[in-house]
């Protein structure tokens, strides 16, 4: 099989061959237990204490005793919301947005369930949220706000730290779910109000199965899970030691990137929006490139759906993602192109690209040459479409009977 | 990544018949935008003899949503018009080698739109006759729309009542929370709360006051007539799906069936049996075993 083209890294990260390496001893000589009064624990105590230090660094955490490592980034999403909740009984609203990551919104969702006050902040086109509707939420009943750093379909980035700052000022605690955001925004978190931030290693060149939560020191916790000491008790369960090894070392390497993925990543993802759209007629870029990820672009392709523009994109060994419906076998098209009220024709063949430092320049301009192709192959199938531009009055032209 | 045999792949890469067909004389338009499928059908119909001379396809949709159209065109065209309205969503998808349950109603609506079309042809409104709703139970394809009609109309209490009359839930049972929430919902429209504990069926394996009784309360030929009554009742819902089952031999506690159709050889067709089995219990109040015919013993079997 020829060598594909990955643009799918707000879905998962290639693991570094560094990281790996450095994992390795971990499942082989160093396979103690670090809470094991020998020899063999010993060793692997201090690898996580260098692991702990190293997502310090590249969060700007102002202890290391402040990262806790837990299985994935859903894990510390749950963690953290239920946490305050656990912890401030007398306080039964969330705040959260709508366009969060099921891991988020599908708690909230369960946690509406159960009694609790959840309010939605809503976004505009470009994926931004009101902030005045936000500061009108803020108040004594609410346990905690949950709002993502940056969002994995568009890579829009929200005004987390403000955020932060105007929930401290109401005394309200304030969570992040920086799975996508950790490695591509610099952080400072011991001068920032976030109280809580998630992180998925994968998604920074780390493997699967482990993230982690960041717990600002004093603020009211409640774990998860309890049972043994090991990270002081506030995630039981035995470490994952390699994988944390694993994720130290991608945040290491992560802060030494920081700058080339602001850049030269960030040009890749450039050339390849300009491409796209220079050659694609009835297309548009979703969210908002203002305030966006270095590495993410999301195009809607109108009139075409994108589960059909992904398999001929892996024909040609390209991998990117889609946030129609029929991808992950849902009814509705993603949560997030609705939230912006981009209409069913679009949203539905909006694909992401997102790229990462081991693309090249070939790679894109490869990418820039499949896509228009690939376009007018599946427009000529569509009812929308005569010849080469949409029918006229595409809606209506084109009603099927129970829309 | 979805599972699609090599046929859904290769009719998606080569679609047949795209586009409107030339000279058409019938249109069907069916689908749902905000589920991101829909096509428009076009057929050109031999008015005298009412054969379907040409068919042409244009879909918004997926990769199985292609295939399913160029699939059901390429079934259709030399058939007449009355043949045409026999395919069944199951003929589109065994065309294909099979869809995976999320893509079944891409299936569905290749038939819709061939039905749209006839109806457009013979000059009568045609109006769809379900809703689809969120798919809850994945080993049998159905749908929550599907689940609370049943509910309603048959004053269903269990989750164990749900899965006998829709099959939801009777296979791996991943899904019983979303059943359960469903329930919940049903009943509290009537005032009810939804127990877990209510009705039940009784476990007949583990209680052998029932079993005793059952066993001893009938003579075997009335045990057989209870037996054949029972699947012929099961059979509505088996041809439905376009497949069937036949009583071919009672062995003690063991009974032998054949499964035909589309139910024969498919994954689902040993849960069906389980299913089968369940209601004979139920029906008998003793323990009975059912099996394939193909593992009946070879004397028995006749050779």
């Amino acid at each position: 099989m020829m060598k594909g083209i990955y643009l799918d890294n707000n879905a998962t990260t290639m693991v570094d061959p560094a990281i790996v390496e450095e994992m390795m001893p971990y499942f082989t000589e160093q396979f103690g237990n670090p809470s094991s009064m020998h020899e063999f624990g010993n060793k692997v105590g201090f690898a996580i204490k260098k692991a702990r230090k190293q997502v310090q660094a590249l969060l700007g955490a102002e202890h290391d005793s402040e990262i806790i490592f837990t299985s994935c980034g859903t894990e510390s999403d749950s963690t953290a919301i239920l946490s305050a909740l656990k912890a401030q009984p007398e306080r039964n609203e969330i705040i959260t947005t709508v366009v969060e990551h099921p891991a988020v919104l599908t708690l909230c969702e369960q946690l509406e369930k159960e009694g609790y006050k959840v309010h939605y902040l809503k976004v505009d086109t470009k994926g931004q949220l009101d902030l005045s509707e936000y500061r009108k939420l803020l108040s004594d009943r609410v346990a905690i706000v949950s709002v993502m750093w940056a969002n994995n379909e568009t890579g829009t980035i929200f005004p987390a730290i403000e955020m932060a700052d105007m929930a401290s000022k109401a005394g309200v605690m304030f969570h992040t779910d920086a799975v996508q955001a950790v490695g591509k925004i610099p952080m400072d978190l011991k001068s920032s109000k976030i109280d809580m931030l998630s992180i998925s290693g994968h998604k920074l060149h780390a493997p699967k199965g482990i993230g982690v939560l960041y717990l600002r020191r004093g603020v009211r916790y409640r774990p998860l899970l309890r049972g043994g000491h090991q990270e002081r008790g506030r995630r039981a369960g035995t470490e994952n030691t390699a994988s944390i090894v694993g994720l130290g070392k991608a945040a290491e390497l992560a802060l030494e990137h920081m700058e080339y993925e602001n850049v030269t990543v960030a040009a890749m993802r450039d050339r390849l929006q300009e491409g796209i759209m220079d050659s694609v007629p009835y297309s548009f870029v979703t969210g908002d490139p203002d305030n966006r990820l270095p590495n993410t672009c999301n195009i809607a392709f109108e009139y075409i759906e994108g589960e059909a523009i992904l398999m001929l994109l892996n024909k040609q060994g390209i991998a990117a993602s889609s946030g129609s419906a029929c991808t992950s076998g849902s009814l509705e098209p993603s949560h997030v192109m609705r939230a912006m009220d981009i209409p069913y024709t679009a949203a539905h063949g909006s694909i992401r690209f997102s790229l990462s430092r081991y693309n090249t320049m070939e790679e894109i301009e490869k990418v820039i040459e499949a896509v228009p192709p690939i376009m007018v192959q599946l427009r000529k199938l569509s009812p929308y479409w005569d010849g080469d531009r949409p029918v006229d009055e595409p809606e209506k032209a084109f009603a099927p009977t129970y829309a | 990544m979805w599972d699609y045999s090599e046929t859904v792949k290769e009719h998606f890469y080569n679609p047949r018949n795209a586009g409107v067909a030339e000279e058409a004389n019938a249109t069907g338009d069916v689908g749902s935008l905000s589920c991101g499928d829909a096509l428009r059908l076009t057929l050109k119909v031999n008015p005298e003899t009412e054969i379907i001379e040409d068919a042409g396809f244009q879909t918004f949709g997926c990769g199985s949503a292609i295939a399913s159209s160029s699939a059901l065109t390429e079934i259709i065209k030399g058939m007449t018009l009355d043949d045409a309205l026999n395919v069944s969503n199951q003929d589109i998808a065994d065309y294909l080698e099979g869809l995976p349950p999320e893509k079944m109603h891409c299936s569905v609506m290749g038939r819709e739109a061939l039905q749209a079309a006839v109806a457009d042809y013979r000059g009568e409104e045609w109006a769809d006759d379900h809703e689809e709703g969120a798919l809850i139970c994945k080993c049998f394809a159905v749908d929550a729309v599907l689940i609370e009609d049943t509910i309603r109309a048959n004053n269903l209490k269990t989750v164990e009542d749900v899965a006998h009359y829709t099959k939801a839930g009777g296979g791996c049972a991943s899904c019983h929370e979303g059943i359960e929430e469903i329930l919940t919902k049903v009943l509290e429209e009537k005032g009810e709360k939804f127990d877990p504990t209510a009705d039940t069926v009784p476990d007949v394996e583990s209680s052998p006051a029932t079993l005793v009784a059952g066993a001893s309360g009938m003579t075997n030929l009335q045990r057989i007539r209870k037996i054949e009554a029972v699947i012929e009742s099961l059979r509505p819902q088996l041809q439905a799906d376009n497949g069937d089952v036949e009583l071919v031999d009672v062995m003690g506690d063991t009974i032998y069936v054949n499964m035909t159709g589309a139910c024969n050889g498919c994954q689902m067709a040993s849960m069906t049996l389980g299913g089968i089995q369940q209601r004979l219990i139920e029906e008998l109040g003793s323990f009975v075993k059912v099996l394939p015919a193909t593992e009946m013993p070879k004397s028995a079997a006749g050779v």
